[in-house]
């Protein structure tokens, strides 16, 4: 188990450095330290020399992957690149182009990210879990059959669909929650219970529709007939067999996104104006900070690759058939 | 002359065309493949969803027809200058399609500001001066919208009762023309007499469920039709900030909706299937490198990557805007290049299907077989190990589409969609979302939109089970 963890981690790191390398390239095709140091200072009067003192203050004046004027591993250590990245795998990110503290940011603005993501996918979880229960209890009748065709309509529906009607229904015409903002303590629930039921009831349909195939999948197995057979109720063998059974690959799937809830959702934020994680990358985008982009792109992929390894370890965790090797 | 011209979407619109006859003329003459489409056809749902995504596809492939009209020259001295050589002419800068000439209409008939659906008068008041010097507030008659009416608050009931039941009648004529024309096609083919083929459709006992068909397609042309009568005369859906009709709009939306849709898998495509079925057939470091290719993709969030490379293309074209003659082909470069990077985003997923099957299917024992023979791995690989994965492949295909259409609006929402001067659903969403604060609400637009794109995305869905149950292996019943 623990040889499997450190052989995981070893061979995440090859995949980083490519994430890096990526995003580096991306975003360097698209504006040279040149352009970086003009949009800093001000589009006018901007001398050469004054670019140069820029670049030279924050460590552009490299070549950008490979310097030929170094010998042996300095022409690949001494530049843009290296220096850039290097201290992301010990997670320095450094400081944003406009000189705040990003790493001082991200805790900051982890928080309100996780309090909307959180309470998505519990309640959400739960919602689902127990639209897909009903509809398999009520398999092969009318009800099953109305209740898929509701979860296909409602999956046909535009994610900005529900934002936009939540937010008209809700904050408009009911008057009960502001639309949008956010407040830190007691007063956030205020903020957050909006985009809650918006995201979840936006998950409702895709979820319920999977979960159920899962369901009646394991509903069609033999242990299932035995249980049957045994005489045990309906309700007895969905929530003792059918559901333990079931929740395998449903864990799964929670599991894997687990880490990347701190990321928070970029489209939700900038919706509601909740001041985290998922705005603020937005924001980088738009204004184009590097600095940024690259740490929240390099943190993404770890903690995507956090929950994959998790994924796997949850597997040989409730499901003693899988073996790692 | 008119000039043609051919946007590179287009022209992939057009190869995918081919590529989809090619492979329906291929599917009719091999049984197996015949059999899961009659499967298909044969379906209620399957058969209503495709009609309804051929009125789509319709309008799509309408607007992917492009032209540029020539200018008319006025007769002074540019003439003489062009004389000595070749007639030369001039075109409009704006690039027009099919589509655009036959809403020709709606495109031109613009009022000031917004109009509401139906509407005979502007959405606001202005203080107009009247005829006897006087100023007043009141509502400005629409320039077209309503335009026949001499007293639009008395007649407009009645008129728009007229139209709709003109629209009907017309609807219903033209819906006993085909299905009795239908109907005698099927009753030649089967050899059957009129009666005795109506008999067996009311009665079901045909294979295919033309009941549905005929049903369906009743309601499309009601709604098409009530589009023709209505939509000349009035708003249909009212008119947006510059008072450019919604309709108009919606319908020239369809195209980007289904080029990002089908163009991204399209591209995406060739590197999914190939690299997916070398590592699972090769093996070893091959699958090493193709594995660590598609977990790096992956493990980079989606929505920054195509930000990046859309913001990337952006300043590439704004810096060479020489290169493209029309800002249409500007708006479709970008369009083109958003499918790309949709493609690079999206083919992993398909990757690794595609890897698992085939490693499955290299231990089978024809696999084994066709080796021990000494038939080469290229041969294996397009003879044996493709056409057994096609399903997989064109059951994702069909799965992603409508994940694609959703995925547009949100990314126009970001601001890294398709080029703000393009049609698109997500651009309407996103202008018409500022209006949400006005009091009274514009709602029209966000409405039409997410109207027209609901429809598309349901339709796709239901037509996606479908092809699914047809095709999958695991869910074919006998």
């Amino acid at each position: 188990m623990l040889a499997y963890i450190v052989r995981r981690v070893l061979y995440a790191i090859p995949i980083l450095i490519g994430v890096n390398l990526i995003t580096f390239v991306l975003f360097f095709v698209v504006n040279t330290p040149d352009d970086m140091a003009r949009m800093q200072l001000g589009m006018k009067h901007v001398t050469p020399a004054a670019i140069e003192k820029w670049k030279r203050a924050h460590g552009y004046d490299r070549p950008l992957l490979y310097n030929d004027r170094r010998q042996g591993l300095g022409r690949v250590t001494d530049t843009i690149f290296f220096d850039k990245s290097a201290r992301l795998f010990a997670f320095q990110f450094g400081q944003a182009d406009d000189g705040r503290d990003i790493a001082e940011d991200i805790r900051e603005r982890m928080w309100p990210s996780l309090a909307i993501a959180l309470p998505v996918l519990l309640v959400g979880l739960l919602v689902t879990i127990s639209v897909s229960m009903l509809l398999a209890f009520f398999r092969a009748t009318y009800i099953d059959f109305a209740g898929v065709v509701i979860l296909v309509v409602l999956m046909s529906v535009s994610s900005l669909f529900y934002i936009i009607g939540g937010q008209f229904l809700v904050g408009k015409l009911l008057h009960l929650v502001p639309i949008s903002g956010y407040q830190g303590g007691i007063d956030a629930w205020k903020f957050i219970i909006l985009p809650v039921i918006i995201g979840v009831v936006g998950g409702i349909g895709s979820g319920s529709r999977w979960y159920r195939t899962l369901f009646l999948e394991e509903i069609g197995k033999d242990y299932v007939r035995t249980a049957r057979a045994k005489g045990l109720a309906e309700m007895r063998v969905l929530f003792r067999h059918v559901l333990r059974n079931a929740l395998i690959p449903i864990l799964t799937g929670v599991v894997v996104v687990l880490p990347t809830l701190f990321m928070g959702s970029l489209i939700m934020e900038s919706f509601f104006g909740i001041p985290g994680l998922g705005s603020y990358t937005i924001d980088a985008i738009r204004a184009q900070d590097f600095a940024i982009v690259r740490s929240m792109v390099f943190l993404g992929s770890v903690l995507y690759i956090l929950g994959l390894l998790l994924t796997d370890i949850s597997y040989t965790l409730v499901d003693p058939r899988v073996r790692l090797s | 002359m008119i000039k043609p011209v051919f946007l590179l979407t287009d022209l992939l619109i057009f190869v995918l065309v081919a590529v989809v006859i090619g492979f329906a003329i291929y599917a009719r003459r091999h049984e197996h493949l015949r059999a899961p489409w009659r499967q298909v056809f044969r379906s209620r749902t399957g058969v209503a969803s495709l009609l309804v995504l051929s009125v789509y596809i319709m309008i799509g492939l309408l607007d992917s027809v492009h032209f540029r009209l020539p200018l008319e020259v006025p007769d002074n001295g540019l003439q003489a200058s062009s004389q000595q050589g070749q007639p030369q002419s001039h075109y409009s800068v704006e690039v027009l399609s099919l589509l655009d000439m036959a809403l020709r209409p709606l495109r031109e008939q613009a009022e000031k500001t917004y109009s509401a659906p139906l509407a005979t008068t502007l959405f606001a008041r202005e203080t107009v001066e009247l005829p006897d010097g006087s100023q007043q507030r009141l509502y400005p008659r629409l320039i077209y919208g309503g335009a026949h009416l001499h007293n639009p608050a008395a007649e407009r009931g009645a008129d728009l009762f007229k139209r709709t039941g003109v629209a009907i009648v017309m609807a219903l004529v033209v819906w006993l023309l085909l299905m009795t024309l239908l109907l005698w096609l099927l009753a030649y083919r089967r050899r059957l007499s009129l009666a005795q083929m109506l008999d067996n459709v009311l009665h079901r006992r045909e294979a295919v469920p033309w009941l549905v068909v005929v049903l369906v397609s009743a309601l499309l042309l009601v709604l098409v039709m009530l589009m023709i009568w209505l939509a000349p005369a009035y708003h249909l859906f009212g008119t947006d900030k510059v008072g450019q009709d919604v309709l108009y709009q919606a319908l020239k939306s369809i195209r980007t909706a289904l080029a990002i849709g089908t163009l991204t898998t399209l591209i995406m495509l060739p590197f999914a299937v190939l690299l997916g079925i070398l590592a699972g057939y090769l093996r070893g470091w091959v699958d090493d490198v193709i594995q660590y290719l598609y977990t790096t993709l992956n493990s980079i969030p989606g929505v920054l990557l195509i930000a990046a490379a859309v913001l990337m293309l952006q300043v590439y074209i704004d810096s060479h805007a020489e290169l493209f003659a029309t800002d249409a082909e500007r708006a479709d470069m970008r369009l083109l290049f958003l499918c790309m990077i949709l493609g690079i985003t999206s083919w992993t997923g398909l990757c690794r299907l595609l890897r698992g099957e085939t490693m499955k299917i290299r231990e089978v024992e024809y696999i084994q077989a066709a080796t021990a023979f000494g038939v080469r791995s290229s041969r294996i690989i397009s003879r044996h190990i493709l056409p057994n994965v096609m399903h997989i492949v064109l059951i994702s295909v069909v799965l992603d589409f409508s994940g694609l259409v959703l995925a547009e609006a949100v990314l126009s929402y970001v601001g890294v969609g398709v080029d703000p001067s393009m049609h698109s659903w997500g651009n309407m969403i996103n202008s018409a979302r500022l209006e949400m604060a006005r009091e009274p609400m514009v709602w029209w637009a966000l409405v039409a939109a997410f109207v027209f794109m609901f429809v598309l995305v349901l339709a796709a869905n239901l037509f996606a089970d479908v092809v699914r149950d047809a095709f999958d292996p695991r869910l074919r019943k006998g």
